[in-house]
């Protein structure tokens, strides 16, 4: 049951925080529209956030105690990174290094 | 109009359906919640690498400060969509409040994309169906790949690499927008500075604030330098 209710919790912060995002400028920013550091943010949070948010799941994706380590989860993201630039359809990136990564870690390619 | 408002967000159910239902499998085969929370938080939360983040920190229990703040900054690029829209929405009446709930990536390439008649009304009342259709489809993905991941046994060991996979796409796609490294780079360093010196479970809150303070010195530099604005900055 305590379970349950931390689902509940969880989905109203999760869903608070994701309506506030799309609020707020309709609440409060329409005055400031053309200040430098809100475009500014604007222009480069979101590429950071991505690349932030990539690199922290990335490392915890990989096992770094192997003898090759990160190898597992290092050579998934390149395949991401190749066939995203390649054929720029996110969707098959996405498929394409997460099979792998799930090969990888199943039939125990990389050895420890 | 309905007809047109489907021929419009066609692509949309093509993107959304598939990712929709990557979330659903995800959701049913790394937790242990009833399938139907997976449709459930599509239609009141309504994000897609908001709630495929939301998988691994509900997985990962976290706190539910964590939760927000993750949640914000993740989606902090709506924040800037809004702004431009703040015309566009001006006078919708009660459709106002779900076409800003249903802000998504995709419907704001929609809604600021198509063509628009002189009739504002009429043109508010299709970016409601728009935003509802869209909806539509994701929560049907949702619904779809929760039963599939709930009902079809297979070995679905590292299948939550599709989160890494998507900021992976996302940061490509956000870098070939931008033409410019910097913020890029700024973030994947701020986040191994914080996998380096912090415990996992601040990590990614370390990092947010280590990226910001960058950007706000970058934004003092170029204050300071305007000849420099535009140029490369590494």
């Amino acid at each position: 049951m305590a379970d349950s209710w931390y689902l509940a919790g969880f989905i109203a912060v999760a869903a608070a925080a994701t309506f506030a995002t799309r609020v707020i400028p309709f609440l409060f920013f329409h005055r400031h529209t053309e200040h430098p550091l809100v475009r500014h943010l604007g222009r480069y949070l979101p590429a950071a956030v991505m690349a932030l948010l990539a690199t922290v799941y990335l490392q915890r994706s990989a096992t770094w105690s192997n003898t090759l380590p990160g190898f597992d989860a290092l050579i998934p993201a390149v395949l991401v990174v190749a066939i995203h630039l390649w054929r720029r359809n996110a969707l098959l990136s996405i498929a394409s290094g997460t099979i792998v990564y799930m090969a990888i870690l199943q039939l125990n390619l990389i050895q420890v | 109009m309905n007809q047109s408002v489907f021929r419009l967000t066609l692509p949309i159910l093509f993107g959304y359906l598939p990712l929709g239902m990557a979330f659903g499998v995800l959701f049913t085969t790394q937790l242990d919640y009833p399938w139907w929370a997976a449709p459930v938080m599509g239609i009141l939360i309504y994000a897609g690498a908001g709630q495929i983040l939301a998988v691994s920190l509900l997985a990962a229990q976290a706190g539910l400060l964590e939760v927000f703040i993750a949640m914000f900054v993740l989606n902090a690029r709506h924040l800037f969509y809004g702004l431009s829209l703040l015309g566009q929405f001006h006078g919708a009446g009660w459709r106002k409040a779900y076409l800003i709930f249903g802000l998504t990536d995709e419907t704001y390439s929609l809604l600021t994309s198509r063509a628009r008649s002189a009739d504002r009304h009429h043109e508010q009342a299709v970016d409601f169906r728009i935003t509802l259709f869209n909806q539509c489809y994701w929560v049907m993905g949702c619904a779809l790949g929760a039963l599939l991941g709930a009902n079809v046994a297979f070995d679905s060991t590292g299948i939550e690499f599709a989160l890494v996979a998507l900021f992976i796409v996302l940061t490509i796609e956000q870098y070939k927008a931008l033409g410019d490294a910097f913020p890029v780079i700024a973030g994947a360093a701020a986040a191994a500075l914080a996998i380096l010196v912090l415990p996992q479970a601040h990590q990614l809150i370390g990092a947010i604030v280590v990226v910001s303070v960058v950007l706000l010195v970058q934004y003092l530099n170029l204050r300071r330098t305007p000849d420099a604005e535009g140029a490369g900055h590494g």
